[in-house]
């Protein structure tokens, strides 16, 4: 039997405004906790929302940019239910007015292929507070600070056919709101926060399975493994002759696997009904158009374009464009170097990436400027140096010590090019080894790489390789 | 001095025949020597009181005084005071102390008002006769084995026992008018959205709205004008400042059509109810009115559909009181269901306990639709007839209350019953409409009360009706003997 995982995505998305979406508290993160709850978020006697008009400034930007329809009339909902970290004892959300519906979002499948994926909804809504369950012995602390921090919560379609390809999406998604400035999409910090709802059906068939919510997925990573073990879970329970039940299950990722968190019968009765305390989100065209207007490029723009205009593989657009500082530093260099676009990517894609990775540093943060990296990369074309030895001044230059030039100039690195030169080091390696030189002639051809290593070795590096290619060849095959 | 007037007291704290301070002593000792009897008050604020009357007295001696200046008032304990125990007559904020004001509380204070104390209440404002409060009943100052009404019981007899000239209140079903028309007294609720709700503990938010009790309407003006000022706290306060009250009243009673709708009439009434009101409104026939007879046909359906609505939002509005950030936390709970249960059942009170598991109900899933959907679109209907009746009338005239004052204990075992005593006052808040009732007359020895009911933001209207109506008429002078 051959099984299809049918996959959609639930995310919240932290909006990056200043205040919270109801009151006037500071969203900052890691601030002592209950410091920035003010008697809105705490829910006290007498307290009203008062809606933060950022917040529907942003969400419109997310809704514009993925081409969904906007309600000019959206209303806000209370989704009731009692726990100690929700203090008013129910949710502001939006329920069956939602401010943005359809729209969609273009991802690269595992295979390279482009596949769009469907938005069903997006809506406004408070967050609630943290249960701190490992602090006090017997208790739990609840730090009210992120109580009515504003969320956008966004619900695909059950488009999503994969864990790599569900990964994929989150990866795009947490570029395009960073592209739009609208969160910092971290998933350790929670600022993007992802449920999967998974069901497996068989191939051939159009009546899709029970599905299971897993909650509890924190990093790309944990997204794929968690899902890839619920389809797993599943296809096991089926061809054993049970039934999915239809339930929320927590990913846990030490011992990797789902567990059940709430059945079906303890399903939540949220008894939702309009907030008397808000009035209707009012959307005209004027703010759409404005919204509109202020939108950059978008990731999947800016990968085609990439693709088009620098002839760059989807592999390497993808990367590049992953969040907009690394792509605009990208282009600066491109401006700055006669180097072909697939060498500035290569470099920007391996070393910088590697270096960057290995010291906790962002492309805003890399201690090469945009400038530097394009003058070293100038200086291979030209020749200076070689492609091996860049590597060498790519490090110095990352520890401090100056730009590409005065890196070559201080550690003597130029290429020798000089042919003339070259001659005597080849000749005086030829007649050093006379046992490789009859062996070459032989037919040992794999030998060659001998003679490129002592040449190399007595230029420390420095040969010119292609010449010694060349004159090499010559000299030896006479 | 307990026997004057606001423009009366105003005049003479701007003359200087008295000051804030005496006005101020007078009314305190008022309170330690009758409130035994009545009970009107839950929290007295002697020390603040003076020193805001002081401060008053400052400001009028450099002339800098305004209309509501060195004036005391009693406020509802609904409405949080920063610094000054708010337990809105529940067992369940008997130790909760506000850190912050009430924006009503703030515009009173801004304005140079005394406050004297908070008034006793029912329960989260739900009740008809104040003897829902953990705070004991309050007595009706007419005759004190009967209710005052309610929920604003503590505000209407204080102002009808002289225990303040004015005080705040609030109404959602009739918590201002029933209780004023039971007292002998005057009071207002102003249109849904002119008074902010901030800081106003939330009963049921899409009818809640705070006002006024006073003996005369123009004491209501006096104080309704900071009152209705906008505030950006509260996303369904109206935007615009009100007009000048006290300038409106003194116009004209000019081309006035008042409605009286037949369907209120056709209801169960005491007799001595009916003829006050009748009365009432061939007096201002005499007086150049025009009267016409209109109809709410849905008037019936409007007490169903707001048993429905308000402890729909009740249930959710009081969720938050569940003993973990302030308010009654049970003793030593064992776990977290335990600490929810026991600190509400034990801070909650019966009427509070049936609204709330009437709300949810209404709002479970399987019964949204039957139920509170419904429930709304009665209220859309009602609401009509009214738009409809303003096209014909300028206000509409009718009881306030289908009977006087009704015993201590006689309807507190039949919560219909008692529901029933708000039949006339309801419909006006399902529909969001300004309405004032005023004193009318007596019906053996007990105070009747007539109500005006306006179109959206036509307070000042009412104001100008019910102020020249008590130009012509003397029944807002009657004063209780007990306390003269």
């Amino acid at each position: 039997m051959s099984w299809q995982p049918v996959i959609g995505l639930e995310i919240h998305v932290q909006l990056a405004t200043q205040s919270k979406i109801f009151s006037g508290a500071s969203t900052h993160y890691g601030s002592e906790p209950n410091t920035q709850a003010c008697p809105i978020d705490l829910g006290m006697p007498g307290v009203l929302p008062v809606l933060n008009e950022q917040v529907v400034r942003m969400a419109l930007k997310f809704g514009q940019s993925i081409g969904a329809h906007i309600s000019p009339y959206s209303t806000f909902a209370r989704k009731n239910y009692f726990y100690p970290d929700l203090p008013k004892g129910y949710q502001i959300s939006q329920y069956d007015q939602p401010l943005i519906e359809g729209g969609s979002i273009n991802i690269t499948t595992p295979e390279g292929d482009e596949k769009t994926v469907g938005i069903t909804r997006a809506h406004l809504e408070e967050d609630a507070g943290k249960s701190i369950h490992d602090v006090f012995p017997d208790k739990t602390g609840v730090d009210l600070n992120r109580a009515g921090t504003p969320l956008l919560e966004i619900v695909t379609e059950p488009d999503i056919a994969s864990a790599e390809e569900a990964s994929n999406f989150m990866k795009t998604l947490r570029a395009l709101v960073r592209y739009l400035d609208i969160s910092d999409g971290n998933l350790q910090e929670g600022s993007l926060r992802c449920d999967a709802n998974v069901s497996v059906k068989p191939k051939d068939s159009d009546r899709f399975g029970t599905r299971a919510e897993i909650k509890n997925v924190n990093s790309f990573r944990f997204v794929e493994k968690a899902i890839n073990y619920e389809i797993e879970r599943q296809i096991d329970v089926i061809e054993n002759g049970g039934e999915v039940e239809q339930e929320t299950r927590l990913y846990d990722p030490d011992k990797n696997e789902t567990r059940t968190m709430r059945g079906k019968e303890e399903a939540m009765d949220y008894r939702y009904f309009p907030d008397p305390d808000l009035l209707p989100i009012k959307v005209d065209q004027p703010l759409l158009d404005e919204i509109m207007a202020s939108l950059p490029e978008l990731p999947w723009e800016k990968r085609h374009r990439f693709q088009s205009e620098y002839a760059l593989s989807t592999y390497d657009a993808n990367l590049l464009t992953q969040n907009k500082p690394a792509a605009d530093y990208f282009e600066s260099v491109l401006t700055m170097t006669s180097a072909q676009p697939k060498q500035v990517a290569n470099w920007l894609n391996d070393e910088m990436a590697a270096a960057l990775n290995k010291d906790h540093l962002t492309i805003e943060q890399c201690p090469i400027s945009a400038e530097h990296l394009a003058g070293l990369l100038e200086r291979v074309v030209d020749e200076t140096i070689s492609g091996k030895i860049a590597k060498e001044v790519f490090e110095r230059m990352w520890n401090g010590e100056g730009d590409a030039d005065t890196v070559i100039a201080q550690q003597g690195l130029k290429q020798i090019s000089d042919s003339g030169e070259l001659e005597g080091i080849i000749d005086e390696v030829i007649a050093n080894h006379p046992q490789q030189v009859e062996q070459y002639q032989s037919g040992k051809t794999k030998v060659f790489g001998f003679f490129v290593g002592q040449v190399m070795k007595a230029t420390q590096g420095k040969a010119n390789p292609q010449q010694v290619n060349e004159l090499l060849e010559k000299k030896l095959n006479g | 001095m307990h026997r004057l007037t606001l423009s009366e007291l105003s005049r003479q704290l701007q003359n200087g025949d008295i000051t804030s301070r005496q006005l101020t002593e007078h009314f305190l000792s008022r309170i330690n020597q009758y409130d035994g009897n009545i009970n009107s008050y839950t929290t007295a604020t002697e020390q603040q009181a003076l020193a805001q009357a002081d401060h008053a007295d400052r400001l009028l001696q450099q002339n800098q005084g305004g209309p509501l200046t060195g004036i005391p008032f009693a406020h509802k304990d609904i409405f949080c005071t920063e610094g000054i125990k708010t337990a809105c007559g529940s067992k369940m904020l008997d130790n909760f102390v506000p850190p912050y004001d009430a924006t009503v509380t703030h515009y009173l204070q801004q304005a140079g008002a005394v406050l004297l104390g908070k008034t006793n209440m029912d329960e989260f404002a739900m009740g008809s006769s104040n003897e829902n409060s953990y705070y004991g009943p309050v007595s009706n100052p007419w005759d004190n084995q009967r209710v005052p009404g309610g929920s604003s019981g503590g505000s209407a007899a204080a102002v009808a026992a002289g225990l303040a000239p004015v005080a705040t209140g609030t109404d959602t079903g009739g918590s201002i008018r029933q209780p004023a028309a039971l007292c002998g007294v005057s009071g207002i609720k102003p249109t849904y959205g002119r008074v902010s709700r901030f800081g106003m503990i939330a009963f049921a938010s899409s009818l809640d709205q705070g006002g006024v009790i006073g003996k005369t309407a123009e004491c209501l003006a006096r104080m309704l004008q900071p009152m209705a000022q906008p505030d950006g706290k509260d996303s369904t306060c109206f935007t615009q400042p009100p007009e000048d009250y006290l300038q409106t009243i003194e116009r004209p009673m000019d081309n006035l059509t008042i409605g009286v709708p037949s369907e209120f009439f056709e209801s169960d009434m005491e007799q001595g109810v009916t003829d006050c009101v009748n009365q009432a409104i061939e007096d201002l026939q005499s007086m150049g009115a025009t009267v016409k007879s209109v109809s709410l046909p849905h008037t019936e359906a409007a007490l169903s559909a707001y048993y429905i609505i308000a402890p729909a939002e009740c249930s959710s509005n009081l969720a938050r009181y569940d003993g973990v950030r302030y308010g009654h936390r049970c003793n030593e709970p064992q776990d977290l269901q335990d600490l929810y249960k026991r600190s509400r059942s034990e801070g909650l009170g019966d009427e509070v306990k049936r609204r709330i598991m009437t709300g949810t109900y209404a709002l479970s899933a399987g019964y949204y639709d039957a139920y509170y959907l419904k429930a709304q679109k009665i209220r859309q209907l009602v609401k009509q007839d009214y738009v409809q009746a303003f096209n014909d009338v300028d206000c509409i005239v009718a009881p306030t209350t289908p009977a006087t004052a009704f015993e201590q204990g006689e309807k507190t075992q039949d919560p219909v019953a008692m529901y029933l005593s708000d039949m006339f006052t309801i419909p006006v808040n399902l529909a969001g409409l300004p309405a004032l009732s005023l004193p009318c007359g007596f019906n053996n020895g007990l105070p009747v009360g007539m109500q005006l009911i306006g179109t959206y933001f036509d307070e000042g209207r009412l104001l100008n009706i019910a102020h020249q109506y008590q130009q012509q008429t003397q029944w807002h002078q009657y004063f209780p003997e007990e306390y003269n």
